[in-house]
């Protein structure tokens, strides 16, 4: 019979089996805590006519633009009118991945973010949509091909344009007037010769309306939103940053600095900026007045006319490089993706509802009009029925250019953005004595994100 | 003559024995049983993660696909490659230092106001604890307006004195000064300790101290202090901890100075101006989350509570051996 010291030590013996078994089952379950990397392979059949099912969609949607949103995915119940659309706004990436991670995602993700669809692509948390494509025989020429590219990852199609962002110049007619300009600045000469024009001081010195402010990243002043208008490219043949053998980002980085010393130095320009508005009310800087001319999407055409109707502005195509004058018109562009998650549970439900959104004339045309973005079908961007005063009209005509940018899907999702962006607030500060030196020290940075990926480095 | 040997080990204990060991099991058993829930929770919500996060440490792992075993290598990026770390790590560094001191000397200050009081006691207690009661992303915004360089009241106040505020937010070298006011601004939990802790040094040793000839400064090293040492240390772990924490505080600061006010989903506008309020905390999330390197945000979460244990252990070791060398004086 055992003893009671001999049954305490087995019964310590067996805690510490115990122990150690959990913490194997734990190590276990860790590793084994997500499913492999799926989804993609055939299309999934397309729901009977009668189907009775309900498409769940996460957006980030709110408020009125919410609604107009669910009213263009609720079309497509005129095709299967027992398909109920479950629209859930307010859901940013975040909570899409998490979604996903969980094994709870929607049948349909709508993102405003397309700097994450390298990520998404590359990890399998959206399915391959190029089986539906075939299967339905669809021509996907007719979406720009920069549109097109920043919707895919590396020939894999996991995402489709739902609208698309456009972005170009705004200035204020009235100042230009009143400065004796008569046509908006076609080049960065040009522009820098405007700023000075349109910029006054204060008797102290200081900024009281600024001609075009260099601050980077500030409103619709990004690293990315300015390359494309400089020649500016990311990655090189090899996959890898190359942003310091890069003439483009060079020239951007020193007419950025022209500007900051033409204010008299970037405290003064902080100064300034930090008296705008935020980017979305009406004391945004353009709106208010601060700012005679700012790069910014095509959205902000309606803000103006919502926020300061008063307010008398133009727009043109953003400024190139002075030995780029054959891009100009063009500009960059990015856009509202939709895609079907891995884990999806009625994907081929989803695929109607992405074909009816994305591809249907008349539903672009509605949610174009509604949320005052541009359509990305050449079809819908030439229907009668689609708004466009002059100002939007501008950036209908550099979509229609053939000379849009957009940015590269990269499996760091946007850590390339961020490392150009930090860079530009250093440059600007004079934090940096040696561009190029500083560049590649950029381009480490980015190497060494896209090494920790299987696609990259 | 007669020899009692000892009994032997695994000889059959007398019935006497066994109940107790029959009792003290039952014991056993009951404790077990009401320390269950503790127990699990304390497995569940913070054993499982602790254990997966240190397995995770070791892998390359991106929210959607298996971890696949990397050895030390997310350890080895840490401390070679990956360069916003290490600034990240100053940035939270500097806080842990500043913050924690500023936080307890404040509360401290104010708390001994306070216990001076002698009207209105009330209303100033309330006054100077509200702001700790503000949800941090609104508390912050708010002082990001407050501090506003161009329109804000604080150097519109300043100017009126011939002062120049400076940039506050918008300058790498005054926005952790400015999120440490605002920290302060927010220890109004900490001063309600501090004071319950001055109003329960018995006066009688203040009497004493004053009739052997001490002075308020005297009263205060010779009473006080050591009187509410163990508070000021949980002050001071609580402070560091808040400190290795802090998050929200800088998101929202850096995304509100840089004129956006798109937290979620852009990456680009977090430890604005210049990385300046990137934390620990910060760029941990957004490895994991945002860039998807949950291996790498794991290993840095793993050298943050190595880093925080180290720190308390350290204090309560130095606390102890103070109190032992007041003792045996």
């Amino acid at each position: 019979m055992p003893t009671l010291t001999q049954r305490t030590g087995r019964a310590r013996g067996s805690l510490l089996l115990c122990a150690a078994a959990a913490v194997a089952l734990l190590a276990t379950a860790c590793s084994g805590a997500a499913a492999p990397a799926g989804g993609g392979g055939a299309a999934a059949a397309p729901p009977g006519r009668g189907d009775k099912l309900t498409v769940t969609v996460y957006s980030k949607f709110t408020a009125r633009e919410y609604d107009v949103v669910t009213k263009a995915l609720n079309k497509l119940r005129d095709k299967y009118p027992n398909i109920e659309v479950r629209h859930e706004g307010n859901q940013d990436d975040d909570k899409i991945t998490q979604s996903i991670r969980g094994g709870n995602p929607p049948d349909v993700a709508i993102s405003f973010y397309t700097d994450n669809l390298g990520v998404w692509c590359s990890n399998g948390s959206f399915q391959d949509l190029q089986p539906y494509i075939e299967r339905d025989g669809i021509d996907l020429n007719q979406i720009p091909k920069a549109v097109r590219d920043y919707t895919a990852y590396q020939g894999k199609r996991c995402a489709m344009p739902m609208l698309a962002d456009v972005f170009g110049l705004y200035y204020n007619t009235d100042m230009f007037a009143k400065a004796g300009i008569t046509a908006p600045p076609k080049n960065t000469t040009e522009l820098f010769e405007d700023t000075k024009k349109l910029t006054q001081f204060n008797p102290d010195g200081s900024i009281k309306v600024a001609g075009f402010i260099p601050s980077m990243p500030f409103y619709g002043n990004q690293a990315q939103y300015w390359a494309p208008n400089f020649g500016a490219n990311y990655f090189g043949p090899d996959g890898k940053s190359h942003l310091a053998d890069s003439p483009g980002w060079k020239a951007m980085f020193q007419f950025q600095k022209q500007l900051v010393d033409f204010y008299g130095g970037h405290d003064k320009v902080e100064q300034f900026k930090s008296g705008l508005g935020d980017e979305y009310s009406a004391d945004q800087g353009f709106q208010s007045g601060k700012l005679a001319m700012a790069y910014d999407g095509e959205y902000r055409d309606a803000f103006v006319k919502d926020q300061v109707p008063t307010l008398k502005f133009a727009t043109a195509p953003a400024p190139v490089l002075d030995s780029m004058s054959d891009q100009y018109g063009g500009g960059f562009t990015t856009g509202t993706i939709i895609a079907i998650p891995k884990g999806a549970k009625h994907p081929g439900a989803a695929w109607e509802l992405i074909k009816q959104v994305t591809l249907d004339t008349g539903t672009l045309v509605e949610m174009a009009n509604g949320l005052k973005n541009v359509p990305s079908t050449t079809a819908s961007l030439t229907d009668p029925k689609l708004v466009a005063d002059p100002q939007f009209k501008t950036f209908l005509d550099i979509y229609a250019s053939g000379k849009l940018v957009a940015n590269p899907p990269s499996p760091i999702g946007d850590a390339h953005l961020k490392a150009v962006n930090d860079f530009a607030e250093k440059w600007q500060a004079g934090a940096v004595p040696d561009l190029t030196a500083g560049l590649k020290q950029v381009d480490a940075q980015i190497n060494d994100a896209l090494a920790q990926k299987p696609t990259g480095g | 003559m007669t020899t009692t040997l000892p009994a032997r080990a695994d000889s059959a204990p007398a019935p006497g024995r066994l109940r107790a060991g029959a009792g003290r099991a039952r014991r056993h058993r009951t404790v077990a049983f009401f320390m269950a829930p503790a127990a699990l929770g304390f497995l569940i919500f913070f054993g499982y993660p602790l254990v997966a996060t240190v397995v995770y440490s070791f892998t390359k792992y991106d929210l959607i696909n298996p971890p696949t075993f990397v050895g030390f290598d997310n350890y080895a990026r840490m401390f070679s490659t990956e360069p916003l770390v290490r600034t990240a790590a100053y940035n939270t560094l500097w806080l842990v230092v500043v913050l924690t001191v500023c936080r307890v000397v404040f509360a401290l200050g104010v708390a001994s106001v306070i216990s001076r009081l002698r009207s209105g006691v009330g209303l100033v207690r309330t006054l100077c604890y509200l702001p700790s009661l503000a949800p941090p992303a609104a508390a912050t915004l708010a002082f990001v307006f407050l501090f506003n360089s161009e329109f804000g009241p604080v150097n519109r106040i300043l100017k009126l004195v011939g002062i120049d505020g400076g940039l506050w937010f918008n300058s790498p070298a005054m926005s952790k000064p400015s999120l440490t006011l605002l920290a302060l601004w927010g220890s109004g939990e900490l001063m309600i300790i501090i004071l319950a802790a001055l109003l329960d040094v018995p006066p009688e040793q203040y009497e004493a101290a004053q009739l052997d000839g001490a002075g308020p400064i005297r009263r205060f090293w010779h009473v006080t202090l050591p009187s509410i040492s163990p508070v000021l240390l949980f002050g001071v772990i609580n402070s560091i901890i808040y400190a290795l924490q802090f998050f929200t505080q800088a998101i929202v600061a850096g995304s509100a100075a840089a004129g956006s006010a798109d937290v979620a989903g852009n990456s680009k506008y977090i430890g604005a101006p210049q990385n300046s309020t990137l934390t620990y905390p910060v760029w941990l999330y957004v490895q994991g989350f945002r860039y998807f390197n949950m291996g790498y945000a794991a290993a840095m979460a793993v050298l943050l509570f190595v880093v925080s244990a180290g720190f308390t252990w350290l204090l309560v070791r130095q606390l102890r051996k103070s109190q032992h060398q007041e003792e045996a004086a």
